[in-house]
């Protein structure tokens, strides 16, 4: 028989102040299964009336082991891993992981491979961002937004089928390229999507950004300082929110960013309006870079030449011995990297997504880390709730924009 | 190596003792557990690398001294530059200081460690078990603790591998 482990007072009795175990504030369980939590969040909140003391998150209910999973497959299966971390980021997740193999290994990716990569990332960044707008609007009551949202974001979903054959669980960046080229009918669909996308953007800003009722529910509410946002780690749009203009693909660029045109969007305020403002504003920039990617897509192979890590076409298997010999032994033994251990990081929807990766000469990763932007960002929920009422929580909590999968692993 | 970074080395082996290794145009710092604190203070107040990235640890068994290498990964924002600090732990006593009067993030980063490599803090407000239940046996993320796996079930011994096995039955 399994126990039923009930948490009493005692466990937390360091954590709630002097005031909870007198009685004279309440202590309240929220979530794990609760639609604003925007996954499987349970939060211990203590109220003195509907005035929020303090919170204490607990975290943990979606931990799948991938770290520990990714260190028994090889370099290259150990990939579809990391789909599932931050399942409204899965492109930049695999481009994460990826770029720490390339480092490892010192591995050139081809610039068309380069620029695909680019959009399919910014077209990422879009599709979470839209699930951010919808769901966080939907926790302030503006049930439309969701509707328009996620009709666009099925957009994007279906340039993700067309590319790798799924629309949330990718794996199409691989080691060295990817997959394959796109299909014909990629760009078009690309350019269909960047046509009308920036007039649906008009439009959920014409539903929020000057609305009273979404005003008086996000100024002011949730304020983060700069010294905080630093102080706790903080990254991606919460932190450039809080007035740091600091965005990785600008400020170290990887994939070839520093070819494209783009703006940081800051605000000062800290607040739920100002990350809100932000994201808005990031889903434009991204649209720029797409347009400008697509724009001076060049034309090329999609994967590297170095046979010792990529495995060889098709079209050579069937006439190189050579090429036979090296696609079989990437694909039963996988390939070996040097000894050493490489940091890399991405710039995520939601901050900056790092990889430790440690390789020990074998076909099997020996340590992988995630450095997860959510985990980092949701530390700081007790500091922006804390005097707040009860309702606003569910307006912080949405516009941190946590992916319970990216904290838990 | 970035010149910037090489600089920042040489003033760290000039006040501690350390040895730095070069790898892919990264530093990584390794120091003993004793000088970790004044290293990290020193690196965020005059180096300004003003954010922790993460703190994460490798467990290197069967070796036992050390056996763990617990991880600093630091940002500096002002100087765009990146630092790995290294400390080995030894599986005897498994124990570091917190740093979580320097870096607040460390919190839940230190608990991470503890709950999946069974490395103490000491000192830490609030030494939990993050990820996994608060009542779960050993360490998952150790080399020396199995992937886990699921005993299949016969005919012949359904019944018994069913009463051990860990659902809620009725």
């Amino acid at each position: 028989m399994t126990q039923i482990q009930e948490m009493t007072l005692d466990e937390i009795r360091h954590l709630v102040s002097e005031n909870a175990i007198q009685g004279e504030t309440v202590v309240l369980n929220m979530g794990p299964q609760h639609p604003s939590t925007h996954g499987v969040l349970r939060l211990i909140v203590e109220l003195d009336g509907e005035v929020i003391v303090n919170v204490i998150p607990d975290i943990g209910f979606l931990h799948t082991g991938v770290e520990k999973n990714m260190e028994a497959k090889t370099y290259q299966k150990a990939e579809v891993m990391t789909d599932r971390l931050d399942y409204l980021n899965t492109m930049g997740n695999n481009l994460a992981y990826v770029m720490a193999i390339e480092k490892l290994i010192d591995l050139d990716v081809p610039p068309r491979a380069q620029a695909i990569r680019v959009i399919l990332t910014e077209l990422q960044r879009i599709a979470s961002h839209l699930v951010w707008i919808g769901t966080s609007a939907l926790d302030l009551a503006a049930m439309s937004v969701f509707l328009y949202a996620f009709r666009e974001r099925e957009m994007i979903l279906d340039i993700f089928e067309m590319c790798s054959g799924q629309r949330m669980m990718t794996t199409y960046f691989r080691p060295g390229g990817l997959w394959r080229d796109v299909p014909v009918e990629f760009e078009d669909a690309v350019r269909n999507f960047v046509r009308i996308f920036p007039r649906r953007v008009d439009e959920y800003e014409a539903l929020l950004t000057k609305n009273p009722l979404f005003l008086d529910r996000t100024v002011g509410i949730g304020k983060l300082t700069r010294e905080q946002a630093l102080q706790y780690g903080v990254t991606g749009p919460t932190l450039r929110a809080s007035g740091v203009a600091w965005d990785l693909r600008k400020v170290s660029p990887y994939m070839g960013y520093e070819q494209y045109d783009f703006n940081i969007p800051t605000h000062t305020a800290g607040d739920v309006y100002a990350r809100y403002l932000v994201r808005v504003q990031e889903m434009r920039e991204s649209l720029k870079i797409v347009q400008q990617a697509l724009a001076k897509l060049p034309y090329g192979p999609v994967r590297s030449n170095n046979r010792k890590y990529v495995p060889p076409p098709r079209s050579e298997i069937g006439v190189s011995m050579e090429a036979l010999i090296h696609h079989f032994k990437l694909w039963t033994e996988g390939f070996t990297p040097p000894k050493g251990a490489v940091y890399s990081a991405v710039e995520s929807p939601r901050g900056e997504l790092g990889v430790y990766l440690e390789s020990d000469g074998s076909p099997k990763p020996y340590r992988v880390h995630w450095r997860t932007p959510s985990f980092d960002n949701l530390q700081v929920l007790p500091i922006l709730a804390k005097g707040h009422l009860i309702a606003d929580l569910v307006a912080i909590i949405g516009s941190i924009d946590i992916v319970l999968g990216d904290i838990d692993r | 190596m970035e010149a910037k970074l090489q600089s920042v080395v040489q003033r760290l082996q000039e006040r501690f003792p350390l040895q730095v290794e070069e790898f892919r145009g990264e530093a990584h710092v390794f120091v003993q557990a004793e000088h970790l604190l004044h290293l990290l203070e020193f690196l965020k107040t005059q180096e300004g690398f003003e954010m922790l990235s993460t703190v994460t640890a490798v467990d290197y068994w069967p070796q036992q001294q050390p056996r763990f290498h617990v991880i600093y990964q630091l940002l500096s924002l002002q100087h765009n530059l990146r630092l790995q600090v290294r400390v080995p732990v030894n599986a005897t006593e498994p124990v570091l200081p917190t740093i979580t009067s320097i870096y607040a993030n460390a919190s839940w980063r230190e608990r991470e460690v503890w709950d999946m490599f069974g490395i103490r803090f000491q000192g830490h407000p609030d030494l939990r078990r993050i990820l996994m239940p608060q009542d779960w046996q050993g360490h998952p993320l150790r080399k020396d603790y199995p992937l886990g796996y699921e005993e299949p079930q016969f005919t012949f011994n359904f019944e018994e591998i069913n009463q051990r096995k860990p659902y809620a039955k009725e």
